[in-house]
């Protein structure tokens, strides 16, 4: 048995094609794929929204900000 | 790979375009570090962050759905269905992966990619310090993955529509990657809006200027070097007449541009260094010297004469690209004092409108030259030109950035509030070290005073 679909290379490499494991299985890597994508903006997404909430917040110390606008 | 001849070329053109892709990785790291040192000292982390994350965002998605996009759309919509070349190309071909009957699919694949982060990155430079990380990477995503994409099927593949019946000819991407970008960018910053304090009451332009000149300097630098990378991997190297299969005679191999039409690595060469050459002198001069706009007119002369630079003589190249560069200075400051738009880094004008020109330019230049080796293809024409132009830059570029932009607008998450905006993106991390620092420095005084007899 071998992921790849071969024990050994004792084989002619013009009969080669693909050889990485599960192959019959691409479509759900891509699912797979997609959703590892689609679910990293949504999570970025969701924490920049409560990040620059937060900032807005504490900004009203007024000190803090004239420096920040001083440091450039 | 039968045969040794085969085996050589196949071997040699995987290396080839492998080697490309190395080199631009350097554009990656230019536009990184001429962003991180256009923005002020408060912003540079998010600044870096947000430019680094287009690496893998556009990468996966051109894995997804960018590159089949290349392939299957030469003639969709207008001209024809989906093309069946790009079923080898979709994400679950075995082809797509470790393969042996394929050996180079990935090299081919990540030659276009880098040019995907280029488009996108052309477009992060030109918003840095006021817009969300989260919305310029779904527009990292779209101009990466998609529209530069379509532009490319269209008029950068030899079998696309405005090839065929527009004689639109783009060797080095003037069009399909630079007026894009530069549209695009046009299109998200007219609704995102200036910078707070770039205009001043009565609306004059203020100039903020970067926290590290040196940091710019080294940026466009790699740029350059990035792009000679970037014309290598628009060529293919060395192919036979047999091969191409077109109209070209006799057993002669030649290098060719993107369209399977001859030129040689020899002409590139010339014509890189001359259109660099007489970009860096126009800019210049009508700068008045000004160091930032001497170095991006280098690489607008570059892009003016990239349309035609597999077959410009070496001293038409240098003068289109002096050209373009005026043009495209005086452009700069006549859309930004009559739009109030601030471009943070230049990049409509350095890359959007020096496409546009090296376009039209081309268009006179090589009027009547063939655009393809294959029968039955327009020739190259002014009028063609143009029309790829407002494609290029209007129709793909400005409209789709524009909308996409309108949207996360009226959602609200185009823009960072205004306080963080004064405060700076970085406050967090700037907080946490100010406090980590004075933390540190207390615990190494108290074990100062307890542990070390001071010296008599």
């Amino acid at each position: 048995m071998s992921t790849i679909g071969y024990e050994n290379w004792n084989v002619d490499l013009a009969d080669v094609g693909a050889i990485y494991p599960f192959q019959g299985s691409e479509v759900l890597m891509v699912i797979l794929g997609v959703a590892f994508w689609v679910g990293w903006h949504r999570i970025q997404f969701v924490r920049e929204g409560k990040h620059l909430e937060a900032a807005k917040k504490q900004a009203i110390d007024h000190e803090k900000i004239t420096q920040s606008v001083e440091r450039y | 790979m039968d045969g040794n001849l085969n085996a050589i070329t196949t071997v040699f053109t995987e290396f080839y375009y492998w080697v490309t892709v190395v080199f631009m990785f350097l554009i990656h790291v230019g536009f990184c570090m001429y962003e991180v040192g256009a923005s002020r000292r408060r912003n540079h982390m998010h600044t870096l962050m947000k430019n680094v994350m287009v690496i893998p965002l556009v990468t996966v998605t051109f894995f997804f759905f960018g590159w089949w996009i290349y392939w299957a759309f030469p003639m969709f919509p207008f001209f024809g269905g989906l093309d069946a070349a790009g079923d080898a190309n979709t994400p679950w071909s075995e082809t797509m992966g470790t393969n042996l009957s394929d050996r180079i699919t990935g090299v081919f694949w990540a030659a276009f990619l880098l040019f995907s982060w280029t488009a996108a990155s052309i477009v992060s430079g030109s918003v840095i310090e006021r817009i969300r990380s989260s919305a310029l990477w779904v527009h990292a995503v779209m101009i990466g993955s998609v529209w530069w994409v379509i532009d490319a099927a269209w008029g950068w593949h030899y079998g696309g529509w405005m090839v065929k019946y527009l004689g639109y000819h783009d060797a080095y991407a003037s069009g399909v990657i630079h007026a894009i970008a530069g549209g695009y960018a046009l299109g998200v910053i007219m609704v995102l809006g200036p910078r707070i304090g770039k205009f001043s009451e009565n609306g004059t332009p203020r100039d903020i200027p970067p926290h590290n000149p040196w940091m710019l300097t080294i940026g466009i630098f790699l740029i350059y070097t990035g792009f000679w990378g970037f014309y290598a991997a628009c060529n293919v190297p060395a192919i036979s007449p047999e091969v191409i299969g077109g109209q070209i005679t006799g057993t002669t191999w030649t290098a060719t541009n993107i369209y399977l039409a001859p030129t040689s690595l020899s002409a590139i060469t010339f014509n890189f260094l001359m259109s660099l050459s007489g970009g860096l002198m126009a800019a210049y001069v009508v700068s008045r010297g000004d160091a930032f706009w001497t170095f991006s007119g280098g690489l607008a002369g570059v892009i003016t004469a990239s349309a035609g630079n597999d077959l410009y003589h070496p001293i038409q190249a240098m003068l289109i690209a002096a050209v373009g560069v005026v043009i495209v200075y005086k452009l700069h400051y006549w859309v930004e004092r009559r739009f109030k738009l601030d471009d943070a880094v230049g990049a409509v004008a350095v890359h959007g409108y020096s496409g546009v020109v090296g376009l039209i330019i081309a268009g006179f230049m090589l009027w009547g030259a063939p655009s393809s080796p294959f029968e039955g293809y327009a020739t190259i024409n002014p009028l063609g030109q143009t029309l790829g132009a407002v494609i290029m830059f209007f129709v793909l570029g400005f409209l789709p950035g524009w909308g996409l932009a309108k949207i996360q607008a009226a959602a609200g998450v185009l823009r960072i509030p205004e306080e963080v905006e004064l405060q700076g993106l970085d406050y967090a991390e700037h907080h946490s070290y100010e406090d980590a620092k004075a933390e540190i420095i207390e615990a190494d005084k108290r074990y100062l005073a307890n542990k070390i007899t001071p010296a008599e």
